[in-house]
Parts: C-alpha cells; sequence; structure tokens
C-alpha cells in the first residue's frame, strides 16, 4: 500500500516540472520587452539595458529558468507591476477566498447530483430519470457567468433575498480573526453567529452558481455506474438472499458506486478552478481568480503566471488526493502493487 | 456508395429515433444561417448608438431592448453569431489539424514519438483548462487570433488521444500489413490507410467539443481578454450588461447569454447526435 502511495507521489513529479516549464515559457513568449516595460515610456536605452540586466533578462535562456527555479524553490513569483507588492503574499492572502467558494461550490453539487444520479438509476424510465437526464445536458450548456447573473437577478433584485454580490461581506460587517481564513470556520471557531450568517448570506449565490456547473458530470457518473453496479451478480445476491432494497441500494451499491465518481472528480476540479475565475468576476469575489483577472487587463504579467502555477499545483495536489482516496477506499487496487 | 446509403439511412433513423437531435440539428442550420448572413440580414446597424434610446426594454421596435448606448440588442445577438461561431469553428480545424495529426503518428509510430505527444498532452492536462487558456492568452497577446489558438491547445489533449487509440489498434491490422507488404512506405500508410479510418471519430470529436470551443471562447472575452468593444460577441455583452443586472436592466445581459446557451446546448445535443451516428455502441 505504502510503496503504492509512492510510486503514485512519484508520478506527479513529471507534471510538476511540465507545470513549471510551461509556466516559464509563458513569460518568454509575451510579446513586447519586459525591461522596457518595467522602464517605462520615457525611460532611455541605457536605462532599459540597466533593468534588462538587473532582471536577468540579459541572460541564456537555461539560465533565466534556472533562476526562475531557484525563485520559486524561494517561495518567490515575483512582484506585481501595478502595485509593487509580492505576487505570492497577494495569492496567499487571497487563496483561503477562493477555496471557499470553491469547496461550497463542490459540496452543493455533490449534495444535489449523488441522490439524483442515485434516484434515476433505481428508477429508470421515470419523471426523476428524465429530469436527470436534462440538468445533465443543460447543465453542460450553462456558461457559468451567465447563470451567476440570473441568480443576482432574481434573487437580489426581484426576491431582495441575496445581498449585493459585492464580496465576502457586507460593506458594515467586519471578518471574523483569521485562523483558517474560511470566513464560516473562523467565525464559528469564534462563536460569532452574526458573522456566520453574513457570509453564509454572500456565499450561498456563487456556491451555487459554481454548484449548478459542476452538477452535470457527477449527476452523469453516479446515475451510470450505479446501473452498471445495479444489474451486477452480487447485487441480485443480495436481492435474492432478501436484503431490504435501501441496504442493497446503500450499503452494497452505493459503495460501489462511488468509485468511479471519485475518479471523475478530477475532471470536476479542473471544470470548478476555472469556472472560479468566471464567478469571482461576476461576484466581486476577492479570490485569486478576480486578482489575476485585474492583472491580466492591466498586462501585468508576474501576478498572472503566479495565478496559473498556483491552480496549476493545486490542480495536480488534488488529483493526488483523490487517487490516494481512492486507494484507501478500494482495496482491489492495494492488490496490484 | 451503398455505404454511403446505408449511413444516410442509419442516420434518418437516429433522427426518427431521437426527435431531440432533429431539433438540434434545425438549430444548427439556423445557427450557420446567422453567421453567414446575420450581419447582412439585421434590421438596425449592430454599431449604431442612440444616446436617446439608452437602456430600453424590449419593444416592438428593439425586440431584445437596447443597451448603455442605445445600441439595438437583438442586431447584436445576431451579428455576433459570426464572430462566435468563427472561433469556435477555427479552434476546432486547428485541433482537428494539430491533435489528430500528433495523435495519428503517435499511436502508428510509437516509441520515441509516443512519449513525446504523450507527455505534451500529460502536461496540458495538468492544468485546470481555462486557467492555461487564460494564460496562453495573457502571453501571447490579447487578440482573437490568440483566443482561437488557446482553445485549440486545451482541447489538443482529447483529440490527441482519440486519435492515438483509434492509430494504436489498426497499426498492425491486415489492410496495414498488405500495404507495407505491397512496398508502401511508413508515412504513405500513415496518410492513405490509417488517416482515412481515424477521421470519422475526430469527426464526432469536433462537434462534441464544439460547445466547449464557444463557451470557452466566451468566457475568455467575458473576463475582457480578446475580443475588443465595440464589437458584437456574445460574452463581452453578458460583461458590459452585468453591471446594469443589480439595478434591474436584465436584458442587456439575458438575451446574449440566452444565444450562447442555445448555441452550446444544440452543439452538445448535435454532438450526442453525431456519435450515435458513426458510433452506436457508444449510444447514452
Amino acid at each position: 500500500m505504502l510503496t503504492l502511495m509512492l510510486k503514485r507521489l512519484a508520478m506527479t513529479i513529471p507534471s510538476l516540472i511540465g507545470v513549471v516549464i510551461v509556466t516559464f515559457l509563458l513569460t518568454r513568449a509575451l510579446p513586447g520587452d519586459p525591461a522596457a516595460y518595467f522602464a517605462g515610456p520615457a525611460a532611455s536605452p541605457e536605462a532599459i539595458e540597466q533593468i534588462r540586466a538587473s532582471l536577468g533578462l540579459d541572460q541564456p535562456l537555461p539560465v533565466q529558468f534556472v533562476h526562475y527555479v531557484i525563485d520559486l524553490a524561494h517561495g518567490d513569483l515575483g512582484s506585481s507591476l501595478t502595485t509593487g507588492q509580492p505576487v505570492a503574499a497577494e495569492i496567499a492572502a487571497r487563496l483561503p477566498a477562493s477555496a471557499e467558494l470553491t469547496l461550497l461550490g463542490l459540496i452543493v453539487s455533490m449534495a444535489i447530483a449523488v441522490p439524483l444520479g442515485i434516484l434515476a438509476a433505481t428508477r429508470p424510465g421515470s419523471a426523476i430519470d428524465h429530469a436527470c437526464r436534462i440538468v445533465t445536458t443543460a447543465g453542460v450548456s450553462l456558461p457559468v457567468f451567465f447563470t451567476g447573473l440570473i441568480l443576482v437577478y432574481v434573487f437580489y433584485y426581484l426576491l431582495g433575498w441575496a445581498p449585493a454580490p459585492l464580496g465576502r461581506l457586507g460593506i458594515f460587517d467586519s471578518p471574523p480573526p483569521t485562523i483558517t481564513g474560511f470566513y464560516l470556520i473562523d467565525s464559528l471557531l469564534t462563536g460569532d453567529g452574526t458573522t456566520f450568517m453574513a457570509s453564509l448570506k454572500q456565499l450561498a449565490l456563487p456556491a451555487i452558481t459554481l454548484g449548478l456547473f459542476a452538477l452535470a458530470p457527477i449527476a452523469r457518473m453516479t446515475r451510470a455506474s450505479m446501473l452498471a453496479v445495479l444489474s451486477s451478480d452480487f447485487v441480485r445476491t443480495a436481492r435474492a438472499c432478501g436484503l431490504a432494497s435501501y441496504t442493497v441500494v446503500v450499503t452494497y451499491a452505493f459503495r460501489n458506486a462511488m468509485l468511479p465518481v471519485i475518479t471523475t472528480l478530477g475532471m470536476v476540479f479542473s471544470f470548478l478552478l476555472g469556472a472560479n475565475v468566471l464567478v469571482e468576476k461576476v461576484f466581486a469575489w476577492p479570490g485569486i481568480g478576480s486578482f489575476a483577472v485585474e492583472a491580466l487587463i492591466a498586462s501585468d504579467f508576474a501576478p498572472v503566471q503566479g495565478f496559473v502555477l498556483t491552480m496549476a499545483v493545486l490542480y495536480v495536489a488534488l488529483n493526488l488526493a483523490i487517487d490516494m482516496l481512492y486507494g484507501l477506499i478500494d482495496p482491489r487496487t492495494r492488490m496490484d502493487a | 456508395m451503398t455505404a454511403l446509403a446505408a449511413t444516410a439511412r442509419h442516420a434518418r433513423y437516429v433522427i426518427s429515433e431521437n426527435p431531440v437531435t432533429g431539433l438540434a440539428f434545425g438549430l444548427f442550420v439556423l445557427i450557420v444561417l446567422a453567421a453567414l448572413f446575420g450581419p447582412a440580414l439585421v434590421p438596425i446597424d449592430p454599431l449604431a448608438s442612440d444616446t436617446a434610446m439608452a437602456l430600453k426594454p424590449p419593444s416592438a421596435r428593439h425586440w431584445f431592448g437596447t443597451d448603455q448606448l442605445g445600441r439595438d440588442i437583438f442586431s447584436r445577438v445576431i451579428a455576433a453569431t459570426r464572430l462566435d461561431f468563427g472561433i469556435a469553428v477555427a479552434s476546432v480545424v486547428l485541433v482537428f489539424a494539430m491533435g489528430g495529426l500528433a495523435g495519428v503518428a503517435a499511436g502508428f509510430f510509437g516509441g520515441w514519438t509516443d512519449r513525446i505527444v504523450g507527455r505534451i498532452a500529460d502536461t496540458i492536462m495538468a492544468f485546470p483548462l481555462f486557467v492555461l487558456a487564460m494564460g496562453i492568452v495573457a502571453a501571447l497577446g490579447n487578440s482573437v487570433q490568440n483566443i482561437v489558438i488557446a482553445t485549440a491547445i486545451v482541447n489538443f489533449p482529447l483529440y490527441a488521444r482519440v486519435a492515438r487509440a483509434e492509430a494504436n489498434v489498426r497499426r498492425e491490422s491486415g489492410f496495414v500489413e498488405a500495404a507495407r507488404l505491397s512496398g508502401n512506405g511508413e508515412w504513405r500508410i500513415l496518410v492513405f490507410q490509417i488517416l482515412p479510418n481515424v477521421i470519422p471519430i475526430l469527426v464526432v470529436q469536433m462537434s462534441l467539443t464544439m460547445g466547449y470551443a464557444i463557451l470557452n471562447a466566451a468566457g475568455l472575452s467575458f473576463i475582457g481578454l480578446g475580443v475588443r468593444p465595440p464589437m458584437p460577441e456574445w460574452g463581452i455583452m453578458v460583461a458590459e450588461g452585468a453591471a446594469f443586472i443589480v439595478s434591474g436592466e436584465w436584458w442587456i445581459a439575458f438575451f446574449p447569454g440566452l444565444a450562447l446557451m442555445i448555441a452550446v446546448f444544440c452543439f452538445n445535443l448535435l454532438g450526442d447526435g453525431m456519435r450515435d451516428i458513426v458510433d452506436p455502441r457508444r449510444r447514452t
């Protein structure tokens, strides 16, 4: 088991090397001269040369790459051109906001998609099966920023149930003391019920938007794998032995059917992390996605590079965690080692 | 010829069996017509602003209302079809050529070619796709052309993997051996024996990824990349309307978003229908 996990861990190394090389190449493909950009429009050629030397841009590419890797190893992602702040600190400060939103979105979609898929699989051809099919086809067609805006219109403008889509807390609320950076958890830990409700209200719409987006692949996979498991021999045997249909579906079929669903979570995370950027823009969410979007508009490359790198490393780590979880849940994968 | 007739019969069967595919095909024809003739047919110039008529809700004259500059949203939505459809088609054709060729070569030659193509595909898959597309557009420069390239690159692994698998199973098949024995070179076999067999499967892949390509491109322009105002494009129109949602002017963002949704929905249904026609075993 341990060797298997170590093997899987070793498999992430080429991915990480690939990620670092690609993010490095993305900077070098940047049109224009970063040194001239740094120096500003009024700089003399000598000043530009000086900046080029101080940035290390006069070195050959392999040397620049080594410098880049050394900086990364020190946790240095460069500085933003517009604010002058180090990118790594900025991303670290904004990451909890994005993580809280993404995780809550995942919870929302799992809470809807898994029961929906199971009900559809246990009653094929029924109304709920058709509902599941419509949801899975429509879900992948919804542009996530469009769903977000419709939810804002209905729940903020028409019904007035949701607060204005302007970030993690209302103007008059103060954030809880930072323990984990997740407002929901921090406010619970400090026993601050008002802040908890305020941040939950702000989170509801963006999390539902993300959840609706990730719903389709999870529901589709749950339905398909439940159908496959329910028609297998051991379920027939369990039924023949006279077990209650609840026991058969929940204890026997569900646990086996969850394995392929866990595998699809990798793809779901790819969707979620990308959609996160769009949702953050719609809801003015102060996460790393909106940080990257602001930098993109200002052609400020260091934050964008740091953002792409952070997201990719996160995604590689999530895939690793999913595979490890799979190994823990499914005893059969341990036999192969 | 009989094979073609059989395919046509099977296509008719699939459409009659599943009327939704027929509906999707009808919508597809409408979208293509709007892309081809839309800009010539629209009642009002999509770029003409009329500040006296700004932010008016849908009416008999302006079916979809007007935006903050008094431009007619109906005309803009129709005129935008060409750009959105064009971006999607261009990126899908580009990745069809790149991914298809690379994948077929990887599956047919194996060895180093296979390892290099596989490594490139794995590296792309290590990124959340939309995030990588953002990074590519930021690095290459903010233009429509680079949105096409970025959308093609993030779809590369899908095409390369399908093409590789299909080429790999045919590598040792009888007709390839026969071609080899009659003195054809490896490249000739690749182009004239393997490629024609892989293309139908890749065409299905194209229609399946078309919806994603439109969503990806619209998402990029929603965050302000690629398309510049005042050019009509669905993603950027939704972005322009986003500021007015909180004050209740819903029509500015709603209609372009709806058009985008319908287009993606249509392509996804069409992709499923195409798959049923080409590969009946994978029917869902």
